[in-house]
Formats: structure tokens, C-alpha cells, sequence
């Protein structure tokens, strides 16, 4: 471990360092460009520029040492990133019991459901170097897609508390009075990855096709290989977004099919009266 | 209509309702609340309110803003959850029923029509839809009309005006064939023009259909021209019920 240690600090890392500091150099600039219209980043922009750094320097130490990390290392890491990815998520709900639980259940149900796809044809390799990036970006995106379903799924549901609450009025079944905005909340969660599949090449070359390109791959099957790290995005999306409005609807009602979402300003149940 | 026994089919029930010339008569309505209370973190929205309310009996609910009269009217079809005490529907406490048949059988009417997109056909279907029924067009037509809505089956609900958005709210609710109406100011985001005509026609409704009624109205006048008692409430608290006429000029 101490050897690799050693060969990795070599003239590379050098070289990465130097060309990090000239990066941090032109932020710096940038922030200094902004304090000349009173916009005052400095201290945020310097704390995220180092935290930046020192975790992808870290993420570099554990890739090289696991390296040829066996499948459970694998796992065990993305299951790491699956709990933090579940905690920013739910962050947007806040104040919603099992809020955490949920995020992490569809998160974990849709980055896991199509790792595993990937892994069973082959199109993955499970040795740590080549599963915790790709599996990392599946789950980052699981994680936008879950934080976008959430947050629309209660927009929607606190904007139309009369509708609902008129259905349910009317003996209609909790998911009858809230399908149009599940609906609509599972395609909002799906729309950045659906544009993004139509962008790709056209307004963007992603990490992974222009990787392998430098590496030395033939730059047909990594546009091919792209593609088909953005479709196991969109469909590791898809899953996340469904399972966490279809958990949510169970949490915004009782069991006696009252609605308990309202709208923050209102703590009471109806206009005064 | 077929033979079966309303209590297991209200949907028969309910198809035969909408012809308001029909003499056969729906279940009785009789509706009573014991000790109902409603706490929201330390308020009391409804506090240990006890009546009991006839089948056939229209009752109005009057009280300065913020006495709990729409939180009263919301425990009495269990759009919200009592925090103690309960409510019988024809002796029967009403957690025992399941929440979508209940609502099916008290009705309720808000003060804005809240309608789905879509026709006033498929709006007057909703609550029959919901049993898997589909309520035929002749129905609908016949409910349209009662509310004076003749011809407006097709319309979208985007082309009505508020006064018509009320009248197929009401008509919305009567499709399900309720025992007990609920009324939350059901004229208040009207016209003065219009409040009187939409009076009249819960009232004639109410009384063809014998169903029992509790509106909840900051109109004194309302109450008076259309309960017989009045409930007046003050704080979350029942402070009388009596003789509308005597509760208002006692007040």
C-alpha cells in the first residue's frame, strides 16, 4: 500500500498539483473580478475550492489503493454514496417524517436496480476503478432526480389542496386525488435526463467518452459506451423518481385518507370560519 | 332499480335520487356529535361540541371568523381527525365506516368550487366513478337541470362563471346521493345577485331529497332564511343551539 502510496506521488501528481494551483489561480481572479461589483465570495469560494480539492485528491488515494478492489468493496462504497446522496435529498423536504428512509430507498432501488442490469451483461465491469465512477454518476443523478421528484410531488400536492381535498370529498381513494401531480412530478424528475440524452454530442461531450478517448480507446465505442452510461441514467432516474412519489403519497395522507400536507404558511386545516 | 338493498348498493340508491320526482325516500340522515374536539398543537380549532341533528333538519353554523366553524364542518366527514370525541351517522360511530364511503354519504360543498379539469359531465361522474359506477347521461342531464344548468353537460369547466362553477360543484356532490349535506359558505364568493337563486335551490333540494343539512354561513340573514336552528359558536366552543330566530337576536 505504502509503494503505491509512493509510486502515485510521482512526477504526475506533480504536475496535477502545479496545474490545480494555476486553476485555483484564475478563481481567485474571478473572485476578485466579482468584489469589484461588491459581489463578496471570497470565503465561500475558497472553502469549496479547497474542499474540492482535497476530496478529489482523496477519492484519487482510495481508487488507486482499491484499484483491484474485489466486487463487495465495490458496493460497500456506492452504499456509502447512496447515504450521502439520500441525506441531500432529503434535505428538501425537511420537516416530513421518514423523509431520509425514502430518499434512501429509491435511490438505492434505482442506481442499484440498474448497476445490477449493467453488471449481468457485462456492460460494467465490477472491479472497483470502473464500478464507484460509473456507479457514482448513476447514483448522483438518482439523487437529482429523487430531490426533483419530491420537491415537485409537494409543490404541486400544497397548490392544489381544494382539488384533493374536493376528491376526497367525493369518496375518491387518496391516490385518485393526487395521480395528476405524481404525474407530473415523475416527468419534471425526468426531464433534465431526457434533455440531456438529446444534448449529448451535440452540446456536450461527457466525462466518460472524452476518459476514454485520452486513454486510448477507440472514440466509436466510447461514444457508443456513453450512450449507454446516459440511458442506464435515465432509467436509474426513472425508478428513483416513481418509488419516491409513490412512497411520498403514503406519507401525505393518514390512514383515515386525510390529506396532512399543507401548505407551510398555513397551520391550521381551513380558512377561519 | 333493482332490487338490491341501498345499504349494500348506493349507487342504486344514488341513481334513483337524481329524479327529484321520485317519492321513495333515501336512509334517514340523523347525524350527532359527542364531545368532538380538534387541537392543532396548543389551539383549540374545535373544542367538546355536542348536537344532535334530525334527519331532514337544516342546521346553520354562525360565529365570528376564526370560531371553528369550518374546522367543525371538516371533522363531520373526517377531512379531519377529531383529537377526542366523535360522531354518529344514524347511531353508528362514524370511525367505523370506511373514509370514501362516509364522504360518500356526507356530502360536502365547499366554498370554492374546486373543480377537475376536464367537461361538467366528468365532474358530475367523479364521485360515482370512484365505485366503479358510471352515472348515465340521462342523470346527469336531469342533475344539470335541477341546478339550472340545462345544456351544460359538454361544456368545459374552464368556460363557467363562478356562480355556474358552484351550482356544478353542487350538483358534483349530489350525484353521489349524500344522506347529509355539507355546506361551507356555499354563497360567500358569489354575487349578492346570485346568493338568493342558490338559496333557493338547496332548499328545495334539501327538501325533496329529505336530506339533512348543515351549513356553515357568516351571514346571518342565510341562516335565517334557511335553517330552522342555529348553531352559534365562539372559540372552538358551542355556545348555543336553538331556534335560529332566538339565537340571532339573543346574540
Amino acid at each position: 500500500m505504502l509503494a503505491e502510496l509512493r509510486d502515485m506521488i510521482g512526477h504526475d501528481v506533480m504536475v496535477g498539483l502545479a496545474q490545480a494551483a494555476g486553476a485555483i489561480a484564475l478563481c481567485a481572479a474571478v473572485v476578485l473580478l466579482c468584489r469589484w461589483q461588491a459581489v463578496r465570495v471570497e470565503r465561500e469560494a475558497a472553502v469549496s475550492l479547497l474542499r474540492g480539492l482535497v476530496q478529489m485528491v482523496l477519492v484519487g488515494i482510495v481508487l488507486a489503493v482499491l484499484l483491484n478492489g474485489s466486487l463487495l468493496i465495490g458496493a460497500l462504497i456506492l452504499l456509502l454514496m447512496t447515504g450521502a446522496a439520500a441525506v441531500t435529498a432529503a434535505g428538501r423536504i425537511k420537516g416530513m417524517g421518514g423523509a431520509l428512509m425514502l430518499c434512501f430507498w429509491s435511490i438505492a432501488a434505482g442506481a442499484g436496480i440498474v448497476l445490477a442490469a449493467m453488471l449481468a451483461t457485462g456492460s460494467l465491469r465490477s472491479q472497483v476503478a470502473m464500478l464507484v465512477p460509473v456507479g457514482s454518476m448513476i447514483i448522483a443523478n438518482a439523487m437529482n432526480s429523487c430531490a426533483q421528484a419530491i420537491e415537485r410531488f409537494r409543490a404541486e400536492v400544497t397548490a392544489h389542496v381544494g382539488q384533493v381535498e374536493a376528491a376526497l370529498s367525493l369518496g375518491a381513494e387518496p391516490a385518485v386525488t393526487v395521480a395528476p401531480y405524481l404525474r407530473s412530478a415523475v416527468y419534471a424528475s425526468l426531464l433534465p435526463r431526457l434533455d440531456m440524452m438529446k444534448s449529448l454530442g451535440l452540446v456536450w461531450i461527457p466525462g466518460v467518452m472524452a476518459g476514454m478517448v485520452v486513454s486510448g480507446a477507440s472514440p466509436v465505442y466510447a461514444g457508443i459506451y456513453q450512450f449507454i452510461i446516459v440511458a442506464m441514467i435515465l432509467a436509474a432516474s426513472g425508478i428513483t423518481g416513481l418509488i419516491a412519489t409513490v412512497l411520498m403519497r403514503r406519507r401525505v395522507f393518514s390512514a383515515a385518507a386525510q390529506l396532512l400536507l399543507r401548505p407551510a404558511e398555513a397551520d391550521k386545516p381551513a380558512p377561519a370560519g | 332499480m333493482t332490487t338490491t338493498a341501498p345499504s349494500k348498493d348506493p349507487g342504486g340508491a344514488g341513481l334513483s335520487a337524481q329524479f327529484p320526482e321520485r317519492s321513495e325516500r333515501l336512509p334517514p340522515g340523523a347525524l350527532e356529535t359527542r364531545h368532538l374536539s380538534r387541537q392543532i398543537g396548543g389551539r383549540r380549532l374545535v373544542s367538546d361540541v355536542s348536537v344532535q341533528i334530525g334527519r331532514g333538519e337544516i342546521v346553520a353554523v354562525v360565529g365570528p371568523s376564526g370560531a371553528g366553524k369550518s374546522s367543525f364542518l371538516r371533522l363531520l366527514n373526517r377531512l379531519d381527525e377529531p383529537t377526542s370525541g366523535t360522531v354518529l351517522l344514524q347511531s353508528i360511530d362514524y370511525r367505523t365506516i370506511a373514509p370514501q364511503e362516509l364522504r360518500r354519504r356526507v356530502g360536502m360543498v365547499m366554498q370554492t368550487a374546486y373543480l377537475f379539469p376536464g367537461t361538467v359531465a366528468a365532474n358530475i361522474g367523479f364521485g360515482p366513478r370512484q365505485r366503479g359506477q358510471v352515472l348515465p347521461h340521462d342523470n346527469i342531464v336531469a342533475l344539470l337541470e335541477r341546478v339550472g344548468l340545462a345544456g351544460f353537460a359538454d361544456r368545459d369547466i374552464g368556460h363557467l362563471s363562478g356562480g355556474e362553477a358552484q351550482r356544478v360543484a353542487l350538483a358534483r356532490t349530489l350525484a353521489n346521493a349524500p344522506e347529509v349535506l355539507l355546506l361551507d359558505e356555499p354563497t360567500s364568493a358569489l354575487d349578492e345577485a346570485l346568493v338568493r337563486g342558490i338559496e333557493e335551490l338547496i332548499l328545495g333540494i334539501v327538501r325533496e331529497r329529505q336530506m339533512t343539512c348543515i351549513i356553515v354561513t357568516h351571514n346571518r340573514a342565510q341562516a335565517e332564511r334557511m335553517a330552522g336552528r342555529t348553531m352559534l359558536m365562539e372559540a372552538g366552543r358551542l355556545v348555543t343551539i336553538g331556534p335560529t330566530a332566538e339565537v340571532l337576536h339573543a346574540g
